[in-house]
């Protein structure tokens, strides 16, 4: 049972939710509401924004000030609000499809502004909500209902591509191991800039029913079996690592953050003005 | 064509010289980002495009000396998401675009529609459609900007024909925004972006500007969308200002939350445009000149709305009773003033830089009791006044 402290952050007035019964959201949900516990936040001072999918309802569900925003744009809409009142905690809570597909752009500008904003991308590899279509993190061959003769497009590495358009915070966990996703939400909202955590999580309703992992624990013994720790990861190799999940946390560096950036624009045009 | 350029010097000079400093002399872009400034805008989120870019160059040099923010966006989408956000978090923002830059805002124009967000966008029209004229002038956005995003909504739309009135009805954009809590949309064009005229600032000090109405009661008792029922428009509390509140681009209830109930749906969506038709009177603007007796008036906006104004007043040297009517509102269509004023008028032409977009909502009011023609222009230059003057003179 949750503590009182982590129930007070829920909108309860507003359940039942539309999760699935066994979907991997409520744990990443609980995972980061324990965070901000955690981190003692007030909820009149956190945002969580999100776009459009199963995962974007997750804002409407969290007691603080909540965007539901538009599919893929959520960290467009965000990144107003940290501009405008930096002194707010941000999170975005984002799909793979939502983040990586249709908000791929905003995605990497985030990463590249380095803005202090914690984006958690809730990769079931699936779009849930409409149906269960190929996502960019759908793996190939897999089944779909856009691709009922298996997926032929490779799928996004969400950590690397966060690495390379410059987060300064990048971790992976999945939803077996909430405890850690813990950690790396709060690691992650703690980073002064902008933070990358991927939770693998499931759709055993869409994704899981066509592709050999029916019920939630299928996919909870399954994510068990192949995750590998970052550390155990650098001894393996790259033949050793075909079809495991390798978790951790892949970048932890500090390096300026776009709003204290921008403040300092403020001083520079304030002394020439 | 050295004289020339050292009279337009001297020109500069004088205004440089003047004691007076509250004239200026500057493009339409440079006057209307001026006035958002003096609204009180402190954001600006936006990319760069032709040939509204002017806009953001200023705003981007103005905004961080007032301790307000710029943020040139990685695409038109997420220009006008980013004003959005920083209008939830308490700002007056704005975003400037231009045809194809306008199409892509579509999406979340609905959004700060259906949520109540108060945001000023701008569309400097150019030709379209697609990449069209970027560097030429047009008025073929009209539509959009009443329809553009999907679902109902009620529409502001301001059209400025001079520099003075970029400045001008900036200001009363964000006042519109701020009161009746949506979007308010200046459709400028390439002419009156660019064209330079002098300018008088307004005094900040005796200047009305409108703020949204801010939640009074305690958070725990705050119903983020409970209308004020006089005028329609709930109280909006900043992210930040002590409120915890839901925004969703969901059909909602008074909650702020997802409904399927038919009562609160259409609750919702009467509201939503009941507040601004309530208070179309004190939207709606035009400007009429030479109207009494008129036999021929032209209705004619924004750019155009030079020559028509010119074709007329040559026409009433003439002898002719031609009048001209100017809708500055484009939306709400200023439609029961021109029908009441153009009535018993032989003819109502419509000059438009485009196929024909303003002349079917003339059609709709006047009802056939004048012949309603269109004079279109699509060549991506404006009207000359001769061009209007001859068709005045032909049906006289």
């Amino acid at each position: 049972m949750p503590s009182a402290e982590v129930l007070s952050w829920l909108r309860t007035r507003f359940m039942p939710h539309i999760w699935c019964p066994g979907c991997g959201h409520g744990v990443i949900m609980h995972a980061l509401i324990r965070s901000l516990v955690g981190l003692n936040k007030d909820k009149t001072k956190t945002v969580v924004a999100s776009g459009i999918g199963c995962s974007s309802r997750m804002a409407g569900y969290i007691n603080a000030c909540t965007l539901h925003s538009t599919h893929g744009r959520s960290l467009a809409f965000a990144t107003g609000i940290k501009m405008h009142k930096p002194e707010l905690t941000v999170v975005d809570v984002m799909g793979d499809g939502d983040c990586s597909a249709i908000g791929g752009n905003h995605f990497i500008h985030a990463c590249r502004r380095n803005i202090d904003i914690t984006a958690i991308i809730m990769n079931n590899n699936i779009y849930g909500m409409t149906g269960g279509q190929a996502s960019p993190t759908t793996p190939v061959g897999a089944w779909a209902s856009t691709t009922p003769y298996g997926a032929v497009d490779p799928s996004f590495d969400l950590c690397k591509l966060a690495e390379g358009a410059g987060a300064s915070y990048v971790a992976r966990t999945t939803i077996a191991n909430p405890k850690q996703a813990e950690t790396f939400i709060m690691n992650g909202i703690k980073k002064k800039g902008f933070s990358v955590i991927e939770i693998i999580t499931h759709c055993h309703t869409q994704f899981g029913r066509k592709n050999d992992r029916r019920l939630p624990m299928d996919n909870y013994n399954y994510f068990k079996e192949v995750s590998v720790p970052l550390t155990k990861a650098k001894t393996m190799t790259s033949e050793e690592l075909v079809g495991k999940l390798v978790c951790g946390e892949f970048v932890d560096k500090n390096v300026p953050e776009y709003t204290d950036q921008y403040g300092k624009v403020i001083e520079r045009a304030r002394k020439k003005g | 064509m050295f004289s020339e350029e050292n009279k337009m010097s001297e020109q500069f000079a004088s205004f440089n010289r003047s004691p007076a400093r509250d004239v200026a002399f500057w493009q339409g872009n440079t006057a209307l980002a001026h006035g958002a400034l003096l609204a009180g805008c402190d954001f600006f989120g936006g990319y760069p495009i032709t040939p509204s870019t002017e806009i953001a160059e200023v705003m981007a040099e103005e905004l961080p000396k007032i301790g307000g923010k710029f943020i040139q966006m990685e695409d038109e989408i997420g220009g006008i998401a980013s004003v959005i956000g920083a209008s939830i978090a308490g700002a007056k923002a704005l975003t400037a675009t231009s045809g194809p830059g306008f199409s892509l805002k579509q999406e979340n124009l609905g959004l700060a529609y259906i949520a109540e967000i108060p945001i000023v966008v701008v569309d400097v029209m150019r030709g379209g459609p697609s990449t069209g004229l970027p560097t030429k002038t047009a008025q073929q956005d009209v539509m959009q900007a009443r329809w553009g995003t999907h679902g109902d909504h009620a529409t502001i739309c301001y059209s400025p024909s001079s520099v003075q009135e970029c400045y001008d009805l900036a200001i009363k954009a964000f006042n519109m925004a701020e009161r009746f809590r949506q979007p308010v949309l200046i459709l400028s064009d390439e002419v009156v972006g660019h064209m330079r005229e002098k300018v008088t600032k307004k005094d900040p000090g005796k200047l009305k500007i409108v703020n949204r109405a801010r939640p009074s009661m305690p958070p725990e008792k705050f119903t983020p969308y409970e209308a004020d029922p006089m005028t329609g428009v709930p109280a909006m509390a900043a992210f930040g200002d002590g409120y915890s509140w839901h925004v969703t681009g969901l059909t909602t209830n008074d909650w702020g939350f997802p409904t399927n109930n038919a009562s609160e749906i259409e609750k919702k969506m009467l509201r939503l445009m009941n507040k601004v038709d309530r208070a179309r009177k004190d939207i709606v603007e035009y400007e009429m000149e030479y109207m009494d007796g008129a036999d021929i008036v032209v209705v004619a906006y924004g750019s155009v709305g030079r020559s028509a104004l010119r074709a007329v007043r040559d026409a009433r040297k003439r002898g002719i009773p031609a009048g001209f009517f100017r809708p500055i509102t484009l939306w709400p269509f200023p439609g029961e003033e021109l029908a009441r004023m153009a009535l018993g008028a032989k003819m109502i032409l419509v000059p438009e830089l485009n196929c024909g977009q303003m002349v079917l909502e003339v059609e709709r009011v006047v009802k056939r009791r004048s012949e309603v023609r269109g004079l279109s222009l699509v060549n991506g230059e404006l009207f000359k006044p001769s061009a209007i003057g001859r068709v005045i003179e032909e049906v006289a």
